[in-house]
Protein backbone atom coordinates (compact mmCIF):
# COMPACT_ATOMS: atom_id res chain seq x y z
CA UNK A 1 0.00 0.00 0.00
CA UNK A 2 1.75 3.33 -1.34
CA UNK A 3 -0.04 4.92 2.13
CA UNK A 4 1.73 2.79 4.36
CA UNK A 5 5.11 3.12 2.36
CA UNK A 6 5.01 7.30 2.44
CA UNK A 7 4.03 6.89 6.14
CA UNK A 8 7.24 4.97 6.97
CA UNK A 9 9.35 7.29 5.02
CA UNK A 10 7.53 10.37 6.60
CA UNK A 11 8.08 8.72 10.15
CA UNK A 12 11.54 10.29 10.31
CA UNK A 13 10.35 13.23 8.94
CA UNK A 14 6.79 14.21 10.76
CA UNK A 15 7.33 17.85 11.56
CA UNK A 16 7.00 20.22 14.31
CA UNK A 17 4.98 22.17 12.18
CA UNK A 18 2.21 19.11 11.38
CA UNK A 19 1.90 18.76 15.43
CA UNK A 20 1.83 22.39 16.31
CA UNK A 21 -1.11 22.62 13.65
CA UNK A 22 -3.02 19.21 14.81
CA UNK A 23 -2.58 20.08 18.15
CA UNK A 24 -4.34 23.73 17.72
CA UNK A 25 -7.36 21.76 15.98
CA UNK A 26 -7.77 19.89 19.13
CA UNK A 27 -7.48 22.52 21.12
CA UNK A 28 -10.68 24.32 18.93
CA UNK A 29 -12.64 21.29 20.49
CA UNK A 30 -12.04 22.21 24.36
CA UNK A 31 -14.55 24.17 25.91
CA UNK A 32 -12.39 24.91 28.50
CA UNK A 33 -8.84 26.45 26.65
CA UNK A 34 -11.40 27.54 23.78
CA UNK A 35 -12.51 30.39 26.06
CA UNK A 36 -8.94 31.61 27.30
CA UNK A 37 -7.57 33.68 24.95
CA UNK A 38 -3.71 33.25 25.13
CA UNK A 39 -1.53 31.89 22.33
CA UNK A 40 0.51 29.92 24.77
CA UNK A 41 -1.17 26.86 25.66
CA UNK A 42 1.70 23.96 25.40
CA UNK A 43 1.05 21.14 23.63
CA UNK A 44 1.12 18.55 26.89
CA UNK A 45 -1.29 20.90 28.83
CA UNK A 46 -3.78 20.69 25.31
CA UNK A 47 -3.13 16.56 25.69
CA UNK A 48 -4.31 16.77 29.55
CA UNK A 49 -7.78 18.85 28.91
CA UNK A 50 -8.19 16.25 26.10
CA UNK A 51 -7.45 13.37 28.18
CA UNK A 52 -9.67 15.05 30.87
CA UNK A 53 -11.95 15.89 28.31
CA UNK A 54 -12.52 12.09 27.32
CA UNK A 55 -12.94 11.34 30.47
CA UNK A 56 -15.33 13.14 31.33
CA UNK A 57 -17.32 12.06 28.08
CA UNK A 58 -17.04 8.55 29.13
CA UNK A 59 -18.26 9.21 32.70
CA UNK A 60 -21.47 11.26 30.74
CA UNK A 61 -22.15 8.06 28.93
CA UNK A 62 -21.78 6.15 32.05
CA UNK A 63 -24.38 7.96 33.70
CA UNK A 64 -26.41 8.45 30.99
CA UNK A 65 -26.67 4.83 30.33
CA UNK A 66 -27.54 4.24 33.98
CA UNK A 67 -30.36 6.95 33.60
CA UNK A 68 -31.73 5.07 30.67
CA UNK A 69 -31.86 1.47 31.82
CA UNK A 70 -33.79 3.15 35.42
CA UNK A 71 -36.09 4.87 32.62
CA UNK A 72 -36.66 1.47 30.80
CA UNK A 73 -37.67 -0.13 33.95
CA UNK A 74 -40.89 2.50 33.78
CA UNK A 75 -41.95 2.40 30.13
CA UNK A 76 -42.85 0.99 26.96
CA UNK A 77 -39.91 1.96 24.14
CA UNK A 78 -41.90 1.27 21.05
CA UNK A 79 -44.44 4.11 21.35
CA UNK A 80 -42.26 7.69 21.66
CA UNK A 81 -39.50 6.26 19.21
CA UNK A 82 -41.07 8.18 16.07
CA UNK A 83 -41.82 11.27 18.42
CA UNK A 84 -38.02 11.14 19.19
CA UNK A 85 -36.56 10.62 16.09
CA UNK A 86 -38.54 13.46 14.51
CA UNK A 87 -38.08 15.52 16.99
CA UNK A 88 -34.03 15.20 16.70
CA UNK A 89 -34.14 14.79 12.87
CA UNK A 90 -36.12 18.16 11.99
CA UNK B 1 -24.52 25.68 -4.46
CA UNK B 2 -21.89 23.59 -2.58
CA UNK B 3 -21.58 25.32 0.52
CA UNK B 4 -18.39 23.76 2.28
CA UNK B 5 -20.09 24.49 5.67
CA UNK B 6 -23.80 23.52 4.49
CA UNK B 7 -21.65 20.38 3.71
CA UNK B 8 -20.27 19.92 6.87
CA UNK B 9 -23.58 20.28 8.86
CA UNK B 10 -25.22 17.67 6.33
CA UNK B 11 -22.74 15.62 7.39
CA UNK B 12 -23.13 15.90 11.21
CA UNK B 13 -26.77 15.81 10.86
CA UNK B 14 -26.69 12.46 9.16
CA UNK B 15 -24.38 11.28 11.51
CA UNK B 16 -26.66 12.13 14.29
CA UNK B 17 -29.45 10.43 12.37
CA UNK B 18 -27.76 7.13 11.66
CA UNK B 19 -26.75 7.50 15.38
CA UNK B 20 -30.22 7.85 16.85
CA UNK B 21 -31.72 5.31 14.75
CA UNK B 22 -29.53 2.68 15.66
CA UNK B 23 -29.29 3.53 19.50
CA UNK B 24 -32.83 3.62 19.48
CA UNK B 25 -33.59 0.62 17.61
CA UNK B 26 -31.02 -1.26 20.00
CA UNK B 27 -32.85 0.05 23.35
CA UNK B 28 -35.84 -1.82 22.05
CA UNK B 29 -34.41 -4.69 21.74
CA UNK B 30 -32.52 -4.71 25.36
CA UNK B 31 -36.31 -3.43 26.32
CA UNK B 32 -37.71 -6.88 24.52
CA UNK B 33 -35.11 -8.76 25.91
CA UNK B 34 -36.43 -7.37 29.44
CA UNK B 35 -37.45 -10.44 32.16
CA UNK B 36 -41.03 -9.76 33.65
CA UNK B 37 -39.38 -9.43 37.10
CA UNK B 38 -37.04 -6.29 36.04
CA UNK B 39 -36.23 -4.64 39.15
CA UNK B 40 -33.23 -6.12 40.65
CA UNK B 41 -29.93 -4.58 40.95
CA UNK B 42 -28.37 -7.48 38.67
CA UNK B 43 -30.64 -6.84 36.35
CA UNK B 44 -29.95 -3.45 36.08
CA UNK B 45 -26.42 -3.69 35.91
CA UNK B 46 -26.97 -5.51 32.89
CA UNK B 47 -29.02 -3.54 31.19
CA UNK B 48 -27.26 -0.55 32.33
CA UNK B 49 -23.74 -2.80 30.43
CA UNK B 50 -25.87 -3.38 27.65
CA UNK B 51 -27.23 0.22 26.92
CA UNK B 52 -23.72 1.79 27.18
CA UNK B 53 -22.57 -0.99 24.48
CA UNK B 54 -25.13 -0.07 22.42
CA UNK B 55 -24.62 3.37 22.72
CA UNK B 56 -20.68 2.98 21.84
CA UNK B 57 -21.32 0.49 19.08
CA UNK B 58 -24.16 2.27 17.28
CA UNK B 59 -22.06 5.24 16.80
CA UNK B 60 -18.75 3.19 15.50
CA UNK B 61 -21.88 2.20 12.79
CA UNK B 62 -22.45 5.39 12.30
CA UNK B 63 -18.91 6.54 11.08
CA UNK B 64 -18.17 2.94 9.77
CA UNK B 65 -14.97 1.87 8.61
CA UNK B 66 -13.97 5.17 7.79
CA UNK B 67 -11.80 5.79 11.12
CA UNK B 68 -9.14 3.78 13.19
CA UNK B 69 -11.04 4.29 16.11
CA UNK B 70 -14.34 2.90 15.15
CA UNK B 71 -12.53 0.16 12.86
CA UNK B 72 -11.17 -0.78 16.65
CA UNK B 73 -14.45 -0.61 18.38
CA UNK B 74 -16.24 -2.78 15.89
CA UNK B 75 -13.25 -5.28 15.80
CA UNK B 76 -13.27 -5.31 19.82
CA UNK B 77 -17.58 -6.03 19.38
CA UNK B 78 -16.83 -8.41 16.97
CA UNK B 79 -13.88 -10.27 19.66
CA UNK B 80 -15.88 -10.31 22.37
CA UNK B 81 -18.59 -11.90 20.38
CA UNK B 82 -16.28 -15.15 19.99
CA UNK B 83 -15.33 -14.47 23.70
CA UNK B 84 -11.61 -14.76 23.48
CA UNK B 85 -10.74 -12.54 26.44
CA UNK B 86 -7.44 -14.11 26.99
CA UNK B 87 -6.90 -13.64 23.00
CA UNK B 88 -7.58 -9.66 22.85
CA UNK B 89 -5.15 -9.36 26.01
CA UNK B 90 -2.31 -10.94 24.57
CA UNK B 91 -2.76 -8.90 21.64
CA UNK B 92 -3.40 -5.34 23.18
CA UNK B 93 0.02 -6.34 24.78
CA UNK B 94 1.78 -7.47 21.54
CA UNK B 95 0.82 -4.42 20.01
CA UNK B 96 1.58 -1.72 23.02
CA UNK B 97 5.16 -3.67 22.50
CA UNK B 98 5.43 -2.91 19.17
CA UNK B 99 4.31 0.53 19.50
CA UNK B 100 7.14 1.19 21.74
CA UNK B 101 9.97 -0.10 19.55
CA UNK B 102 8.27 1.74 16.46
CA UNK B 103 8.54 5.37 18.71
CA UNK B 104 11.36 6.49 16.42
CA UNK B 105 10.76 10.36 16.05
CA UNK B 106 12.46 11.66 19.27
CA UNK B 107 10.88 15.10 19.17
CA UNK B 108 8.30 16.38 21.49
CA UNK B 109 9.19 14.21 24.66
CA UNK B 110 6.72 15.29 26.65
CA UNK B 111 4.06 14.64 24.47
CA UNK B 112 4.58 11.51 24.50
CA UNK B 113 4.20 11.08 28.05
CA UNK B 114 1.01 12.58 27.85
CA UNK B 115 0.16 11.06 24.48
CA UNK B 116 0.46 6.82 25.83
CA UNK B 117 -2.43 8.36 28.53
CA UNK B 118 -4.58 9.36 24.82
CA UNK B 119 -3.67 6.19 23.38
CA UNK B 120 -4.79 4.33 26.19
CA UNK B 121 -8.24 6.66 25.91
CA UNK B 122 -9.07 6.38 21.95
CA UNK B 123 -9.97 3.49 20.55
CA UNK B 124 -7.40 1.56 18.22
CA UNK B 125 -4.57 4.31 19.51
CA UNK B 126 -1.97 2.28 21.45
CA UNK B 127 -0.88 1.15 16.83
CA UNK B 128 -1.14 4.45 15.74
CA UNK B 129 1.67 7.37 15.56
CA UNK B 130 1.43 10.29 16.81
CA UNK B 131 -0.22 12.39 13.90
CA UNK B 132 -3.15 9.77 13.20
CA UNK B 133 -3.26 9.58 17.06
CA UNK B 134 -3.95 13.27 17.10
CA UNK B 135 -6.49 13.09 13.75
CA UNK B 136 -8.11 10.69 15.45
CA UNK B 137 -8.62 12.10 18.36
CA UNK B 138 -10.30 14.97 17.32
CA UNK B 139 -12.93 13.44 15.06
CA UNK B 140 -13.49 11.29 18.49
CA UNK B 141 -14.50 13.90 20.41
CA UNK B 142 -16.38 14.97 17.75
CA UNK B 143 -18.64 11.89 17.79
CA UNK B 144 -18.19 11.51 21.70
CA UNK B 145 -19.85 14.97 22.12
CA UNK B 146 -22.68 13.96 19.70
CA UNK B 147 -23.48 10.68 21.15
CA UNK B 148 -23.63 12.71 24.87
CA UNK B 149 -25.93 15.36 23.17
CA UNK B 150 -28.10 12.67 21.51
CA UNK B 151 -28.23 10.29 25.19
CA UNK B 152 -29.36 13.39 26.94
CA UNK B 153 -32.30 14.09 24.29
CA UNK B 154 -33.36 10.88 24.58
CA UNK B 155 -32.98 10.47 28.53
CA UNK B 156 -35.32 13.77 28.60
CA UNK B 157 -37.55 12.86 26.52
CA UNK B 158 -38.27 9.16 28.07
CA UNK B 159 -38.36 11.24 31.58
CA UNK B 160 -40.89 13.30 30.10
CA UNK B 161 -43.22 10.96 29.72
Amino acid sequence: MSSRRSRQQNVSRITDDQIIELVSKLRQLLPEIRSRRSDKVSASKVLQETCNYIRNLHREVDDLSERLSELLATIDVDSPEAAIIRSLIT
Amino acid sequence: MNNPKLLSLNSTTSLISRFTRGFIQALIRINKQRPVTSSSPREMYIRHRRIKSAADKSMALAVRSRRNWSRAVLARFRKKRRRHVLVRRITTCAMKKRGLENKKSGHKEASHGQANELRRLVPGGEAMDLCSLLEETAHYLKCLNTQVQVMRCVADSYSTI
